[in-house]
Order: structure tokens, then C-alpha cells, then sequence
């Protein structure tokens, strides 16, 4: 399963694309930060429409297969609490050369921004919590 | 009839998860969000123009919703 409550091994991912007939690996992690000018964000609790971000998953990973056909890609995507410097998604990418596997790794990460039906609630340090807006201000929920 | 559902700050906005929709046909997905407006007054917080899904997929506003599907309103996606 992509989607997982818990945390992601980075060693699990690279043994999941490991093959002798590739010479160049990719990993990335997109882990939780730290916002001090927010008052501080101590975790983030990421919701998701499961059935549809587990789909489309699928589908991104389906299409990376499709354009790099040797790559080799393992992904997971964190649901739930995650602490700050923990990872919320990681993702491998093998391939015979380092160029594929960096495009494929990056067109993942990509797609997953642009795509995936997830939502992040940061909790902050004064007991608030504010649902994420990438793209505009985050809207203020108030203490929990 | 259409399941209407509501996501992350969608649902705490509309006070529920979801809404069984008497919807009549052909209809869109911007008909879905009018007629759940009208429906549910804490739904008229909810943006006019929002993301949506049917059946698992991304779609336009203008695409069109069958019987029995399952109509999603997404808030801005915050993934990875």
C-alpha cells in the first residue's frame, strides 16, 4: 500500500527498487517543517479521500512507468500525525542512468503536489491548529 | 441519486462527510454544487468555483454526473 500510518523506512524504499541493471537511484523525502514565524508548527495531521489518493497514485505511478519503461519507483505517502522532521512522503526511483531516475523521481513529486486528494492540518505550539492552503493563506481553525 | 461527499475543512465547514443528492438529469457537476447549496444552508459557505472529483477522478466543473455516482468536493490539495 502507498498509503501508510507509518513511518517511512527510506532503506524499505531502496530495497524495493534495487536491481543489478540499475545504475543510478534517486530518493526523495518531503518531510515536515518547522514554521517559527507561525508560532511554531510541532506536527501535521494529513487526512486524505483514501479510495481516490490511493487511485491516483496508481495512475502517477502508471504514467512514470510509461515514459522512463526501465525505471524502477516505490512510493509511500504518510496519513495521520507526522512530527516535524519526519518524512511525509518518499519516494525511489531506479534506473539504468542517473537522468531517469531523477525525472522519474521528480515527475512523481510533482504529479503528487499537483494531484493527490491530501489535506495537512498543521498543530502549532500555542494549541492551535490551521488547515493548509497552499496555495493562500491558511484559514484558522482555532484551539482543539 | 447522487452521494455527495466533503473532505479535511469542506466537512468541518458543512458539519457532515456526506449528503444523498435527488438530482434530475442530465446534470453537471456545478448542478451537484447549486442543488447541495441549496440543500444545506452551511454549504453556502463552501467556495463556488472548488475542485471536484467523480468517481475517483479529477474532474471540470462542466463534466457531467450519472446516477449513482459519487461527487467529491475537494479543498486546495495539500499532498506530499
Amino acid at each position: 500500500m502507498s498509503l501508510t500510518r507509518e513511518p517511512i523506512s527510506p532503506a524499505a524504499l531502496l530495497a524495493e527498487v534495487a536491481d543489478p541493471g540499475c545504475g543510478g537511484t534517486c530518493l526523495f523525502l518531503g518531510t515536515v517543517r518547522d514554521a517559527p514565524e507561525d508560532d511554531g508548527v510541532t506536527s501535521i495531521e494529513y487526512t486524505a479521500y483514501e479510495a481516490m489518493a490511493a487511485a491516483e497514485l496508481d495512475r502517477i505511478r502508471a504514467e512514470a512507468q510509461q515514459r522512463w519503461p526501465d525505471a524502477r519507483l516505490a512510493l509511500r505517502h504518510r496519513l495521520g500525525p507526522v512530527a516535524t522532521e519526519e518524512a511525509s512522503i518518499g519516494i525511489a526511483a531506479a534506473a539504468p542512468h542517473r537522468d531517469a531516475a531523477f525525472a522519474a523521481c521528480r515527475y512523481v513529486i510533482e504529479e503528487v503536489k499537483r494531484r493527490l486528494p491530501v489535506w495537512k492540518k498543521e498543530l502549532r505550539a500555542d494549541g492551535t491548529t490551521l488547515w493548509v492552503d497552499p496555495q493562500g493563506r491558511p484559514a484558522v481553525v482555532g484551539p482543539e | 441519486m447522487v452521494r455527495v461527499r466533503f473532505f479535511a475543512r469542506y466537512a468541518e465547514l458543512v458539519g457532515r462527510e456526506e449528503l444523498e443528492l435527488e438530482l434530475r438529469l442530465p446534470a453537471t457537476v456545478a448542478d451537484v454544487v447549486r442543488q447541495t447549496r441549496r440543500q444545506l444552508p452551511s454549504a453556502r459557505q463552501l467556495p463556488e468555483h472548488l475542485l471536484a472529483a467523480v468517481n475517483l477522478q479529477h474532474v471540470r466543473l462542466d463534466a457531467a454526473v450519472q446516477d449513482g455516482d459519487e461527487v467529491a468536493l475537494l479543498p486546495p490539495l495539500a499532498g506530499g
